[in-house]
């Protein structure tokens, strides 16, 4: 894939490191949309470039579905930069020589951050299934802890694709007072009964696992692996357009001529029996059913009052989606548009033509770093509104 | 718009289009080209408002100049627009560029009380001249060759209003354009006009 493999224009953030924060406490717990308490609550976040003497230049990254804290630059000694290289760095569409961004792992997560495979303080084990139902707006909330911590009152922009996007869209919906712009690429409002399906699909595959155990699989020595493999597997193939599948692979074989049986003989077949398993040494299936099931639920705008707080704080918003997008197509996108326009808010929306499908959101295409660059580029006062 | 900080003059005839919005309008610019009417609307006339373009270099432009740009076909995505969410609609010769202008107005009538709408007259004397040599017309309102041109329609200012009365869209006003788009007043506009911009209401 040539923009994979093409050098972003800029520089990388150099060596970074993951630093964590307990942000939540037994004394000032966290308390959760669904009304639980969730104490301590740590979060794994990274920082690239300087916050500015004013603290008007912070950009908060939220991360999609497996992401984690490490956006941009390489951890000591790592050949493979963070998930979101292209997009971070200096001169790159997020310049880390005029912008403070910062990317945290979000809650329920895996990589850092407090989320089902933590220790319940009241069990000395893992919360496993009793870690609490988590909503959109209890990622915020961690998310404006941090920027607290930081010394961060105000955002220059809200930045996220994916489910990322889903946090910035509650974000600014909720605060909008907390940001000057917010970005929302590759996002849905509301998922579509066949997006609802695939997550389904993909829990039960963890959930049948015999090394489910309930969600007990950390105290009882299992791991439901095949069954977040398939997960991973089956979330690959809606990430990319049919035609990225036809151009990656085609019907190439994998191993120089199709020998006809049941093992790997297609390279697809063997793409995705690796994206599978090296999914298992970084992800955690606990919280994989956690964190589907509140992309389920988000429906913002099914609250008629959902654009109260932005008509009294408008934020400019700039909603991005790609033609080839089939998990989270365009019609998502321009369903937010919608809400957001007919609330006079005004809003900035593109379609990016690209092949790869969802996963465009994470590569340099030039019309989607150009339209990028420009929404940034235009003076936008973060003091007043 | 903004140079480098600077205020640079806004093309002739979109500081006549400008003149007609009232301050403080929410306004909706269809073919914004590169958002200059809704940027200095927006810092000179207290309004706010959405540019649409499907160019992308247009869009770019816009965005860049920090006006609410959404990139759509305005021959079929209209729709995305509440009805009366605007108080002023323009659309700047661009009407003879859509697929079906009669469904664009109607989306226009639809979406504001008010259409402000710009033409070049095919009627001008300098086409009708081009015509009778043995060639299709050319000027500065109309610079393109028969093969390589974006309009789809022509029309005559005559042929432009009935069209309007028939779409049940009241003529408020009449800006009648020399060919450098200075106005011109008096008689024989569909003869000495380059262009008009027409203030219409729902009749």
């Amino acid at each position: 894939m040539p923009h994979h493999q093409g050098i972003a224009p800029g520089d990388s953030v150099g060596v970074v490191t993951t630093r964590r924060v307990t942000l939540f406490d037994a004394s000032s717990p966290l308390r959760l949309t669904s009304g639980a308490v969730l104490a301590p609550v740590e979060v794994a976040y990274e920082t690239y470039g300087d916050l500015s003497p004013t603290r008007d230049n912070a950009v908060f990254v939220c991360h999609a579905l497996t992401g984690d804290a490490h956006a941009a630059g390489f951890h000591e000694g790592a050949t493979r930069p963070g998930w979101w290289d292209s997009m971070i760095g200096p001169g790159r569409p997020l310049d880390t020589t005029r912008m403070f961004v910062v990317c945290a792992n979000l809650l329920g997560g895996c990589q850092g951050t407090t989320g089902p495979g933590s220790v319940n303080p009241a069990t000395g084990a893992a919360y496993g299934l009793d870690f609490p139902l988590l909503d959109m707006a209890d990622f915020v909330t961690v998310h404006r802890a941090l920027l607290a911590h930081l010394g961060v009152e105000r955002l220059l922009a809200a930045f996220g694709g994916s489910l990322g996007g889903m946090q910035v869209l509650e974000w600014a919906l909720t605060y909008p007072d907390d940001m000057a712009t917010a970005v929302v690429i590759a996002a849905s409002s509301r998922l579509s009964a066949q997006n609802i399906a695939f997550s389904a699909v993909a829990r039960e595959a963890i959930t049948r696992d015999r090394g489910f155990r309930g969600g007990q699989y950390a105290a009882e020595g299992t791991s439901p692996d095949i069954g977040l493999s398939i997960a991973r597997m089956m979330a690959h193939i809606t990430y990319l357009s049919e035609e990225a599948f036809n151009e990656k692979f085609g019907r190439k074989s994998q191993h120089g001529q199709i020998a006809r049986g049941f093992g790997i003989d297609f390279a697809v077949e063997s793409y995705l029996n690796h994206q599978g398993e090296t999914f298992l040494s970084r992800f955690d299936p606990l919280s994989y059913l956690y964190l589907t099931r509140v992309m389920d639920y988000f429906d913002p705008f099914a609250d008629v009052d959902a654009l109260d707080a932005v008509r009294r704080h408008p934020v400019n918003y700039l909603v991005m989606s790609f033609d080839t997008d089939w998990r989270f197509s365009t019609e998502h996108s321009r369903r937010v548009v919608r809400a957001l326009e007919s609330s006079e808010t005004p809003v900035t929306f593109r379609e990016i033509e690209s092949p790869w499908g969802h996963d465009s959101f994470l590569l340099e295409i030039p019309a989607y770093h150009d339209t990028i660059r420009a929404f940034l580029e235009c003076p936008r006062g973060v003091v007043d509104a | 718009m903004t140079d480098g900080g600077r205020m640079t003059e806004l093309r002739a005839d979109l500081a006549l289009v400008a003149d007609l919005i009232p301050a403080g309008s929410r306004v909706l610019d269809l073919g914004c080209g590169s958002g200059d009417l809704l940027a200095h609307l927006m810092t000179t006339k207290h309004c706010r408002g959405t540019g649409v373009e499907i160019d992308p270099g247009g869009v770019l432009a816009a965005i860049r100049q920090g006006v609410p740009t959404i990139e759509l076909n305005l021959d079929t995505q209209l729709g995305q627009f509440r009805d009366s969410s605007y108080d002023v609609v323009v659309l700047s010769r661009t009407l003879q560029a859509v697929h079906r202008p009669g469904v664009v107005l109607n989306e226009m009538t639809r979406i504001a009380p008010r259409l402000v709408v710009s033409m070049p007259n095919f009627g001008f004397w300098r086409h009708r001249l081009r015509l009778v040599g043995g060639h299709m017309p050319r000027s500065k309102d109309l610079p393109f060759d028969w093969h390589d041109t974006p309009n789809l329609h022509h029309a005559t200012l005559i042929d432009l209003e009935a069209f309007f009365a028939s779409q049940r869209l009241q003529v408020e006003r009449r800006i009648v354009l020399d060919e450098e788009g200075r106005p011109r007043p008096g008689r024989g506009a569909n003869l000495l006009a380059g262009s008009a911009i027409y203030v219409l209401g729902r009749a």
